[in-house]
């Protein structure tokens, strides 16, 4: 939006051209003819206007209407001020989209905001000047409410269709698809018949498809099915199944049964491909799943796999992480983005620390005595959580998420992939393969082994046990730390947050094996996608009693579970 | 084998919880001439991320009330106890503050299950409850005076805003309980008899504090897409939400789409999280931080100071308890005794000003009336009221739309003084709720 052509359209009285504030970018010819062409948007096409501008005081007039208490005067008031022909708008009304407009308490004024530290500096709309910098509770945000974002989200759609860069041409093509608006369709139109690029124009069309779909000519209905073929939106899906919808009457939504029928293949052959898609999502929730599963778990495979010590606290030690990833976000606010980077090796610090202390004054004169571990242990994991309830409160805690972890990565209209899990998946699997590499490669992962296998032979050739020992149980609850920093950004970061996993880790392990790192991982991914496949049928509750009764029958049957270690070190 | 382990563990977790208890109440037992005032809430374990702040506000409401002079002459006296979010607990924690403290009221409760727990020992030692959260009804104790809402003061009122926005299909998602289930069983019935098609509606339950919501919001989205405006009712509690909201936000899943109206989250429960993914989802409520009156700013301003802290926010099971002790209080006075029996008697048709700038009226049925509000959640962790009922909405304990209740009405008053009656045979079924 760089061309300016400022006039009113609500005011053809007002007076002639005032002056151009600020044209920031030379444009080519094709640029302007296209700028000419679509600034009509939303206001009838014959009364096209000639080029005037619009002045500062009407611009402001027009902006300070925005901030009104009744939802319906801000929704004439959002129109109004849109239909200025102005380069500020589009600014504006993102602004105002994205909650960055605010007004002075007192004064009334409106203004952009940016946080600075404590404060929020303002700037103002009409001048680009700066008011001023204020506390929060100074000034307010202008409230929108959901058919007002819907209207702003079309708003600037429609002013974008006619932008310079063709990325933000497409995303307000696909912006018309998914909020259609019959106001659009004069701007569609000039944007179709000026457009070049192949895939924006596709795009286009299709968007112009989508709202007429409700037109009245039944062949222009027809028209739009069929342009509308083979799309896997769900927006469009929904637009079909609509045609197809028996009203109370016995009457079907759409007349013309020619349309009808078109609009049941189309939506056969979509619903053959979203069946496929579907499966294909199944199986990616699964997978991630089973990758939370297996980060809970790869700890307490060491500390119970390998160790043999029931550690209660386990969940605790993922709660610390967590808890380690807010305290990390807050001492570093201005590099929010990337405070998960510094939170992974703080919390396998923090809680591989609070193991070895752990393991040094209590598990480790338990040894041998396992139910007096697991009390000692579940004592201490109710210490632990209301030690958490004192320094940080009851409440749960917010932990940031980084835009790079947030949104989902679009494959198809049926199929996407969101970024936090896909994220961890990665992730999990990386740390299973150090902390392989690290049993089977390094001089530390020997000496495990020797200890676990053998002790009084591991001591005999000169091994400090007890030092592997913490270690060991260290190295188990730094990975649960680990676990806490992926978890903060799944779920809540509370007290609470170790109790909901524990089970599930003791299960993924025992299924798995005890002391088997595979078993653990091939236990997490199959628990994973069997869940995720049940729950569509049977619902979370039922899909999650299936999996425990089918562990326990599997238990009876094979108890040393999925991957039983054979030989010597099989025999305690 | 584990099984059994676990319950040895709980009575052991119990014992500890119990130890740290005595202290608790140890220091608050000094006697006098004093009105005891009871508190009930957890202050540990899960529900005390909830419960604690309602305890807080009934210490603030008894400061408040001591700096005007106190109650008939006498200062309060707050006996808090701790039940550490344990259901039996509740009830023993309940005889321990009727018998052995001797209180003359009780503030607390959070869960049904809790509330279901205490009311035999309440009802059996003539005690009395305030209970101050959103509930699903078909209930109406003697001893217990409902402050929250009643399913028709919050479910329907939001329901049929929902259907005045055009709404047609309808997801009703909630955590296994009994108040979900009792919740959507009303809001089913309601919908069918408002000419809801059944295959229009699903109805979706997960555990506790459920994390993984991916199928269900796959699931949504898939339900939503067949050419009819979708809505999602949830009666999801506590912490599922966040995750639940985080999904919907990921899977591109946004409030103009398919808007979820929520009857447990509200301020508090925000001020947890990063509300940007939720903005625009709704939650139907009978009190907003936001709500524009003199009383509610007051509050406000009491609260922060209170509390020492100008972060933290109010809520509506705040309200209730604000509402329910300023009712306490006056009945108290107009009865001259805090006496059980008298003080109930004196309850009916009280009046005293709510925060949203109308006012609270105790009925006949031991619910409040009050006005029922929609918010819009803002990204600063705040509702925007986008709709509110004209004047306030009676609350009812029996609902009208189950077959079982229809008939079922609440009255402690003479002729009727019966918590269950049924108008069509003339019965009182007592204690059967």
């Amino acid at each position: 939006m760089t061309i300016i052509q400022k006039q009113s359209t609500q005011r053809p009285s007002l007076p002639h051209p005032i002056k151009t504030i600020k044209l920031t970018f030379l444009l080519g010819i094709y640029g302007f003819l296209l700028a000419i062409s679509t600034f009509a948007f939303a206001v009838p096409e014959s009364t096209e206007p000639p080029p005037s501008l619009t002045n500062d005081s009407i611009f402001e007039t027009a902006l300070n209407k925005l901030n009104q208490k009744n939802f319906a005067q801000k929704n004439q008031a959002i129109t109004e001020f849109s239909n200025l022909k102005d380069n500020r708008v589009l600014n504006t009304l993102i602004a105002l989209k994205e909650g960055e407009l605010f007004y002075v308490k007192k004064t009334k004024q409106i203004g952009f905001s940016e946080k600075k530290e404590a404060l929020y500096v303002l700037t103002d709309p009409v001048t680009s000047k700066i008011i001023g910098e204020f506390k929060k509770r100074k000034i307010k945000k202008i409230s929108l409410n959901n058919s007002l974002r819907t209207l702003i989200r079309q708003t600037i759609a429609g002013l974008q269709l006619s932008s310079q860069d063709k990325q933000t041409r497409l995303d307000a093509a696909t912006s018309i698809i998914k909020k259609p608006s019959k106001d659009l369709l004069p701007t569609l139109e000039k944007a179709i018949a000026l457009e070049t690029d192949e895939t924006v124009l596709l795009r286009l069309t299709k968007a112009r498809a989508v709202i007429n779909i409700s037109d009245p000519s039944a062949d222009v209905r027809l028209a739009s099915v069929h342009r509308l073929e083979g799309s896997l939106l769900p927006e469009i899906r929904s637009l079909l199944n609509a045609m197809l919808i028996v009203e109370d009457d016995g009457s079907f939504r759409e007349p013309s049964e020619e349309v009808r029928a078109a609009a049941t293949i189309a939506l056969e052959s979509i619903n053959d491909q979203v069946q496929v898609y579907k499966f294909a999502e199944n199986l990616f929730f699964g997978i991630s799943l089973g990758s939370v599963l297996l980060l809970s778990a790869v700890g307490l495979a060491i500390t119970f796999g390998v160790m043999g010590v029931i550690n209660m606290a386990h969940g605790e030690m993922m709660m610390i992480g967590a808890y380690t990833t807010y305290v990390i976000q807050l001492l570093m606010p201005n590099h929010i983005e990337y405070s998960l980077m510094v939170a992974i090796p703080a919390a396998f610090l923090v809680a591989g620390l609070m193991g070895i202390i752990i393991e040094r004054g209590i598990i480790r004169h338990l040894y041998g005595r396992p139910l007096e571990t697991l009390l000692a242990t579940f004592g201490l994991s109710l210490v632990l959580q209301q030690l958490v309830r004192s320094i940080f409160s009851p409440l749960n805690r917010s932990v940031y998420t980084p835009d790079w972890m947030s949104g989902s990565w679009e494959i198809n209209g049926a199929l996407s992939l969101t970024y936090n899990r896909l994220y961890i998946i990665f992730f999990a699997l990386a740390v299973l393969i150090a902390l392989i590499l690290l049993l089977k490669k390094s001089r530390f992962g020997l000496q495990m082994r020797a200890v676990t296998q053998n002790r009084s032979m591991a001591r005999a050739i000169g091994i400090r046990t007890s030092w592997v020992d913490a270690m060991t149980f260290g190295l188990g609850s730094g990975i649960a730390g680990i676990a806490g920093v992926a978890l903060s950004q799944l779920t809540n970061v509370g007290p609470n947050l170790g109790q909901a996993y524990i089970i599930d880790s003791f299960m993924v392990v025992v299924f798995g094996g005890v002391g088997n790192l595979f078993g653990t991982f091939f236990a997490a991914m199959s628990l994973g996608i069997a869940n995720k496949f049940i729950e569509p049928y049977a619902g979370a509750v039922l899909a999650k009693i299936l999996i425990l009764v089918f562990i326990i029958i599997f238990i009876q049957r094979r108890p040393r579970g999925l991957f039983a270690l054979k030989g010597r070190a099989a025999e305690d | 084998m584990k099984s059994e382990n676990s319950s040895w563990l709980k009575r052991l977790g119990l014992g500890i919880g119990a130890l740290a208890l005595s202290f608790t109440t140890a220091t608050s037992a000094t006697a006098g001439d004093t009105i005891k005032v009871g508190v009930l809430h957890s202050l540990s374990g899960t529900m005390a991320i909830s419960e604690t702040t309602l305890k807080d506000t009934v210490m603030m409401m008894i400061d408040v009330q001591n700096s005007k002079g106190g109650l008939l002459g006498k200062k309060l006296e707050a006996v808090v106890v701790d039940p550490a979010s344990n259901w039996p607990l509740f009830a023993e924690k309940a005889k321990e503050l009727l018998d052995k403290e001797k209180v003359d009221v009780i503030f607390g409760c959070w869960t049904s299950v809790s509330r279901k727990s205490v009311l035999p020992v309440i009802e059996e030692l003539n005690g009395l409850l305030f209970y101050p959260v959103q509930y699903e009804g078909e209930e109406s104790s003697k001893n217990v005076f409902y402050t929250g809402a009643a399913p028709n003061q919050q479910a329907i009122p939001a329901v049929d805003y929902l259907a005045a926005q055009g709404v047609e299909r309808w997801i009703l998602a909630g955590t296994d309980y009994v108040y979900p289930r009792t919740t959507n069983k009303i809001l089913e019935s309601y919908l069918k008899s408002q000419g809801v098609k059944p295959e229009d509606i699903m109805i979706n339950y997960t555990p506790f504090g459920h994390s993984d919501w991916q199928t269900i919001v796959s699931n949504i989205k898939a339900f939503g897409s067949k050419g009819k405006k979708t809505a999602v009712v949830s009666t999801i509690n506590g912490d599922a939400n966040v995750p639940f909201y985080k999904e919907l936000g990921n899977q591109g899943i946004s409030a103009e789409d398919i808007p979820v109206i929520a009857f447990s989250v509200g301020e508090e429960e925000l001020s947890g999280i990063d509300t940007a993914p939720l903005v625009g989802h709704l939650a139907a409520w009978n009190y907003f931080m936001s709500a524009e009156s003199k009383d509610n700013d007051a509050f406000i301003d009491n609260w922060q100071k209170y509390i020492k802290s100008d972060e933290r926010v109010t809520n509506d099971p705040m309200e209730a308890t604000y509402i329910g002790f300023n009712m306490w209080a006056k009945a108290v006075e107009k009865a001259n005794s805090v006496d059980v029996d008298t003080v109930r008697e004196a309850m009916y048709g009280v009046t005293v000003p709510n925060l949203t700038g109308g006012i609270a009226v105790m009925n006949t049925n031991h619910h409040l009336s009050k006005p029922v509000l929609i918010g819009e959640i803002q990204d600063d962790g705040q509702f925007e009221i986008v709709w509110q009922t004209k004047g306030e909405v009676t609350g009812d304990a029996w609902t009208n739309y189950l077959p079982e209740s229809k008939w079922v009405v609440s009255d402690w008053t003479a002729p009727i003084s019966c918590g269950n009656y049924n108008i069509k045979t003339g019965k009182c079924s007592g204690q059967v709720y």
